[in-house]
């Protein structure tokens, strides 16, 4: 029993929950900050699961919440797995769904089962562009991706309030002289399905059907082969005869591809048109900055970014609800995100000496290298220039 | 229109207004440049300086010291450096994405503070122009050189400081020993962590002196995300640079005349859309990235959690 209970707490089981229980030490402080507040955390936390999974709708919700995370996230993992840190995915996802409705808008009339393709491929190709800079800058000049990658995310949001408010403003804005900074809606033809009578939309099953194919391309083909030897040894892949800059630059542009395409799905699905409130977050709901989150959640490996995903939009949908129950600022709400961000990073020590443990205390299976898993190239961790 | 633009009142005006812009860049490059130096990447310097900015205008507020809002200032700066030394040295945190943790930490709490105790956007009385006697009399210059508010010399001042504590005192060299090559310098006796550990904590204090100077110095009001950006500028410059408080200077002057240029383009009413002026600095960082890094490596073991081997 005791054996069994020692390869239970050995288990990768355990290393896959450790983002879990850093995030409850994450609420936890919250729970600290909302007694502060002046405000009961267990009303609270129990509003905030209601709200995540406790009706069809909440669920539904949670699920559309989870998608722009999940397409950012898997973009995460081909970034941190070729060795680059990615932190545009803001300007990406904001570059991606200004394409993406500008297709839209351009072509209103246009069959739905070409325009809305072509609008999504849109989305990706911008998201690709705005991250493909840093990329190449990475790539060529040395340029520390991920600083540039955070200025790339301030000139984006320049350029959108610049066309919202200007060349792609809604006309109905102009003439009511309202001028709220929004472009006009999408043709209703072209809006993404819908699942189930609740606000699920075909882009949520999308994301997952990306999550897979990210996945195969990652281990499945030479390409992902290459990314993945540059992420864990850029001299030794070059000796191997890898094009090292080609895929440094490829795999930011890649993950810029997938943030785009999640601003795409945000267009198509949810908000049908774009607005913005002046900063990034209005339009994205930091799901640039989320997607990080969740990526880490799921060990930077593209299917365990799935539940990690649906686990972080239930956070995050449920945080409404709680901020309503309890009368708190929904400042608390971006207070605890930071939080769970430092908390899950801060886990990483733990991970990396349980994972040297377990090599060293299972006997070797035949034909097997006696090698130390090296822990998936650490982000930002090497070459950070 | 040109001719406009570059009337000599003008053009004091931008270079007077550079000057002081200066202040909260270089307050926070120069403390994340000693934390870089010793290999740890501050990602989090906009949400230290955000928290600083509120601790500094609340309290001024509510006591009536200005010095009291600088030292409340520092404190909560270097707590949050001090948390952010915790976990990126000895948790081995990816500094990268803890750092964006910690932004967004300081974004909200300053937002939710600002909130729950103030309220609405109120001003405070700030630190007041200090001519500086004789110098101050110098016809033009004297205007724009030495009659700023103390939080501006103070800026000026850490520049030779910070170069002095690096290049000549022992501390310096243990700073940059511990970021080019933490092994040799553990084994000959240097406390790698601790070396770190006040790096980036008194990076952290001096983030929150770059906010106080802009919710108590140059401003005088706090409001939700005061700093906008200029904390991940503050990290760019130290690239530009070249990890050198001198370099530092030279970045910090040619972005905040690029600021002060920008907003006289706005206050002149000149034909060029706003977005466009406050896209510039960003665009500028990324070019000045560029040229750069050609000329200088950064630290060695920058970003590197040190692990001793055996």
């Amino acid at each position: 029993m005791k054996q069994w209970l020692a390869a239970l707490w050995n288990s990768q089981l355990v290393d896959a929950l450790l983002p879990v229980f850093a995030t409850l030490a994450a609420l936890l402080v919250g729970a600290l900050m909302l007694l502060a507040l002046g405000a009961n955390p267990l009303v609270a936390y129990a509003a905030l699961v209601e709200g995540a999974f406790g009706s069809l709708n909440a669920i539904a919700d949670t699920l559309v919440r989870a998608t722009p995370l999940l397409f950012v996230g898997v973009g995460i993992c081909i970034a941190s797995r070729g060795g680059v840190t990615n932190i545009g995915g803001e300007g990406q996802f904001v570059v991606g769904a200004l394409c993406a409705v500008l297709v839209g808008l351009s072509f209103p009339d246009g069959p739905a089962l070409l325009v809305v393709p072509a609008a999504l491929l849109a989305g990706m190709v911008g998201g690709a562009i705005w991250g493909g800079i840093p990329g190449l800058l990475k790539a060529h000049f040395n340029v520390n991706e991920i600083l540039s990658t955070v200025m790339m995310n301030q000139i984006a949001v320049q350029g959108m309030n610049f066309l919202l408010i200007g060349p792609l403003m809604d006309p109905v804005q102009l003439q009511r002289a309202s001028r709220i900074p929004q472009t006009a809606r999408i043709s209703p033809a072209f809006d993404l399905p819908r699942l189930a009578p609740t606000r699920l939309h075909l882009g949520t099953l999308l994301a997952i059907l990306m999550a897979v194919l990210v996945y195969i391309l990652l281990w499945r083909t030479t390409l992902g082969y290459r990314i993945r030897a540059v992420g864990l040894n850029k001299e030794a892949a070059r000796y191997a005869g890898i094009n090292v800059p080609r895929y440094i630059a490829l795999s930011l542009a890649l993950s810029g591809a997938l943030a785009g395409l999640a601003g795409a799905v945000q267009i198509y699905g949810v908000n049908f048109r774009m607005f913005t409130d002046g900063s990034a977050t209005g339009f994205t709901g930091s799901a640039g900055f989320h997607g990080i989150v969740a990526a880490l959640f799921g060990q930077l490996h593209p299917l365990g970014t799935i539940p990690a995903a649906f686990l972080f939009g239930g956070l995050l949908v449920g945080a409404n609800k709680l901020q309503r129950a309890v009368q708190v600022p929904a400042a608390l709400i971006v207070t605890l995100n930071g939080l769970v961000v430092v908390f899950v990073v801060s886990t990483e020590l733990w991970r990396q000496k349980r994972a040297r443990r377990r090599v060293i205390e299972r006997p070797l299976e035949r034909d097997e290298t006696p090698l130390i898993p090296t822990p998936p190239a650490a982000t930002g961790q090497e070459g950070a220039v | 229109m040109i001719g406009e633009l570059l009337t000599a009142q003008v053009l004091l005006g931008i270079l007077a207004s550079g000057i002081r812009l200066a202040t909260p860049y270089l307050y926070a490059a120069l403390g994340e440049t000693f934390g870089q130096r010793s290999g740890v990447l501050n990602l989090g310097v906009e949400g230290q300086m955000l928290v600083g900015a509120f601790a500094a205008f609340y309290v001024a507020r509510q006591t009536g010291s200005l010095w009291l809002g600088v030292a409340a200032a520092l404190f909560v700066g270097a707590l949050m450096g001090l948390i952010m030394a915790f976990v990126s040295i000895t948790l081995h945190a990816q500094q990268g994405i803890s750092g964006i943790g910690f932004y967004l930490f300081g974004l909200g709490l300053s937002d939710l503070l600002f909130q729950t105790l103030l309220g609405t956007v109120q001003t405070v009385s700030g630190f007041r122009p200090l001519a500086i006697p004789l110098l101050s009399r110098i016809p033009v210059l004297g205007e724009v050189f030495f009659n700023q508010n103390l939080l501006v010399y103070g800026a000026y001042l850490l520049v030779p400081v910070a170069a002095f504590v690096m290049d000549k005192t022992t501390f310096g060299l243990k700073i940059r020993a511990v970021g080019e090559n933490p092994e040799a310098a553990d084994s000959l006796g240097v406390n790698v962590s601790l070396v770190r550990y006040i790096t980036v904590t008194l990076g952290g204090a001096l983030s929150g002196l770059a906010g106080a100077s802009l919710s108590i110095a140059l401003l005088n009001v706090f409001q939700q995300n005061l700093t906008s950006g200029l904390g991940f500028i503050a990290v760019a410059l130290v690239y530009f640079g070249g990890w050198r408080p001198w370099g530092v200077l030279a970045g910090a002057l040619l972005f905040s005349m690029v600021n002060a240029l920008q907003l006289w383009v706005q206050v002149l009413g000149l034909p060029i859309p706003s977005e466009f002026a406050v896209m510039m600095p960003y665009v500028l960082t990324i070019l000045a990235l560029v040229v750069a890094v050609q000329r200088v490596r950064p630290p060695t073991a920058l970003t590197k959690p040190f692990v001793r081997e055996g």
